[in-house]
């Protein structure tokens, strides 16, 4: 669910494993854990959403959990619709509960809802010049699709932030200015780079579409997205992410030897493009996980669980006030780190707290 | 919580391109827990499916949280299926009976012509949209938040009318296949706000000629729209398009008089 829904609910679990099997309306007030408030007075239920996620986390960890699976926490409206009535909530909420109600078949306005962190974003993305432009001269990346601006706690819709900055603010001057700037002599279909990526991607079409294996894309699909989920999740450690390292080039081969990508390249084929992202999303993987590993400190969404300090993320900023770009060295080759040195003039570094 | 799962049977139309013909196909769907969304039912089919070398059902989807647009078939002979203001990604499996049959077709309009099984062409919206679907602002240079006040009514209103997302439930439930609906949304949606003056007009004559252009029947009032709509909207959208349309058109008349061309 959004996290706009946090402005209003207040997030819980049962002080006790043994009330995690009861109805939320059995647990009496003083056996609950609001477990935000609790750690983070200050900020409560608005603590950013890499300290939410990993408190749900850690929670739930603690066989705290609630619902099918014990993966969930309440978000309860009790209080907010006592103090500002139904009416007002639905103002604010209704689409949400209402999809809510959709999803669970339970009615949020009467039971808490039950929520969990999900892969949803991922902090970074293309590297792009001040102009927003990427390492291929004219490709311009804007939006949530290039690294320039979010962080660790990218709030709900706050993406619309680097949408509207990069459209409103940059592109126009930027874009235009390359166009006017730039030469851009006539192309045609018979350039020898266009051959090339023609070819390019026939062979991996028809590649895919020769293996007819055993496996489909979305079980390989799945599989990956468990490696990402357990092992480069909202907690990492060094043994884990070497452990990742190991499983994603074999699944990357089993993807390569035995997967089953039904029908022709001819036609609107549906499996033959998730097939196409599902390699794609095998090299990322890879390299995500490797960037884990690189950087030994907890920043922000990047909780190194070797990196803590009383529970929250230890940064290093003398080894690591850096972005990192990776560089494409070609296929089956080490990507090539590019440090970007994050210098702060005015505003310094200083740790958060939230408590 | 977890009820046991559902057995049912699906009918799938299956078209193998554009201008193959096609037909209704039997499916078993088993063991679907009621908790499943209706496409989720359908990526199980297909797994099944592939598994023992047969062709997946092609169909659209993308965001699968109900606002983008993409999902939409008839179910049953319904638009998205038979929970009112719910997109097909938002239908879940509860809303069946162990044992149901299911008829499962694409949108049936001539404006939008079957790509593949359920995936039909909706390009004809694109090119409404392109003929007046926008403002034209200036960029960089930002204002005041508050220097362009808009009544609660109107952001209401203009809100209303962009929940549209484009997905041709609308057309689809249209006996004329009517694209009015859609483009009545986005002409209400732009002309309450105050971005949206400067190209009021000019917008509704441009969007309404686009729509006509393509082949989508004409508006006879029957309502269904506004029934199979996922986000609710009111055909009250369509007297708004009517008559900004009209003005424009009068508009015109008397400019082409004004030049001498009358």
């Amino acid at each position: 669910m959004s996290e706009s829904l946090r402005n209003d609910g207040r997030v819980w679990v049962p002080k006790k494993k043994e009330d995690c099997g009861k109805k939320p309306g059995e647990i009496a007030e003083e056996d609950r854990d609001y477990y935000l408030e609790r750690k983070y007075p200050s900020f409560g239920n608005l603590s950013p959403r890499d300290i939410a996620s990993r408190a749900a986390k850690e929670v739930c960890d603690e066989g705290r959990g609630v619902g099918p699976g014990g993966r969930g926490v309440y978000l309860d409206f009790a209080d907010a619709i006592n103090r500002l009535g139904e009416s007002a909530i639905r103002e604010r909420y209704g689409n949400l509960f209402e999809m809510y109600a959709r999803i669970t078949n339970e009615n949020p306005y009467k039971v808490p809802m039950r929520i969990y962190p999900a892969v949803h974003y991922t902090m970074g993305g293309l590297w792009v010049d001040y102009n927003l432009m990427s390492t291929i001269p004219g490709l311009h990346v804007i939006g949530e699709a290039n690294f320039s601006d979010h962080g660790a706690n990218r709030l709900g819709a706050s993406a619309l932030m680097q949408g509207l900055a990069d459209g409103y603010f940059v592109l126009p001057y930027t874009v235009g200015n390359y166009l006017a700037s730039a030469k851009l002599a006539k192309v045609t279909a018979d350039h020898p780079e266009f051959k090339a990526a023609v070819d390019k991607v026939q062979a991996m079409t028809d590649k895919l579409l020769s293996i007819k294996g055993t496996r489909t894309v979305d079980s390989i699909h799945r599989e990956l997205g468990n490696i990402m989920w357990e092992k480069c999740g909202m907690a990492r450690n060094e043994k884990g992410l070497k452990e990742a390292l190991e499983l994603i080039p074999k699944l990357r081969d089993e993807f390569w030897n035995n997967v089953n990508v039904p029908g022709s390249g001819a036609e609107l084929n549906q499996s033959l493009e998730k097939a196409g992202r599902v390699a794609d999303f095998l090299d990322f993987a890879e390299l995500m996980v490797t960037d884990a590993l690189h950087r030994e400190e907890s920043c922000g969404g990047h909780f190194r669980e070797e990196h803590q300090e009383e529970g929250e993320a230890k940064r290093d900023d003398e080894k690591f006030a850096y972005a990192a770009a990776w560089e494409y060295a070609g296929e089956g080759k080490a990507p090539i780190l590019n440090k970007e040195p994050l210098v702060f003039d005015n505003v310094h570094l200083s740790t958060r707290s939230y408590k | 919580m977890s009820a046991g799962g559902l057995n049912l049977t699906l009918h799938v139309w299956r078209q193998s391109g554009p201008n193959k013909a096609g037909k209704i196909v039997d499916y078993p769907a088993t063991n679907i827990s009621p908790e499943m969304s209706f496409l989720e039912m359908l990526d199980t089919v297909n797994e099944g499916l592939i598994t023992s070398g047969q062709e997946p059902i092609a169909f659209d989807h993308d965001c699968r949280e109900g606002i983008c647009g993409s999902c939409g078939v008839m179910i049953n002979g319904a638009a998205h299926g038979p929970m009112k203001q719910t997109t097909a990604c938002q239908l879940h499996m509860r809303t069946f009976n162990n044992g149901d049959e299911i008829w499962i077709e694409p949108w049936r309009a001539q404006a939008f012509p079957v790509i593949k099984d359920l995936v039909v062409d909706r390009g004809a919206f694109d090119r409404i949209i392109q003929a007046g679907g926008f403002i034209s602002a200036p960029t960089g240079s930002p204002q005041d938040a508050n220097s362009l006040p808009i009544s609660k009514l109107d952001a209401d209103e203009a809100m209303d009318a962009a929940a549209c997302i484009g997905c041709g439930a609308c057309v689809a439930a249209c006996p004329n296949a009517s694209a009015s609906l859609f483009t009545a949304a986005k002409i209400t949606h732009l002309g309450h706000l105050p971005q949206g003056q400067p190209e009021r007009y000019r917008r509704a004559l441009k969007m309404v000629t686009q729509m006509d252009l393509e082949s989508f029947g004409g508006c006879t009032l029957f309502g269904e729209c506004q029934e199979a709509c996922p986000k609710g909207i009111s055909i009250d959208t369509i007297v708004q398009m009517n008559r900004d349309y009209i003005v424009a058109a009068a508009n015109e008349r008397e400019e082409k008089a004004e030049m001498g061309a009358g």
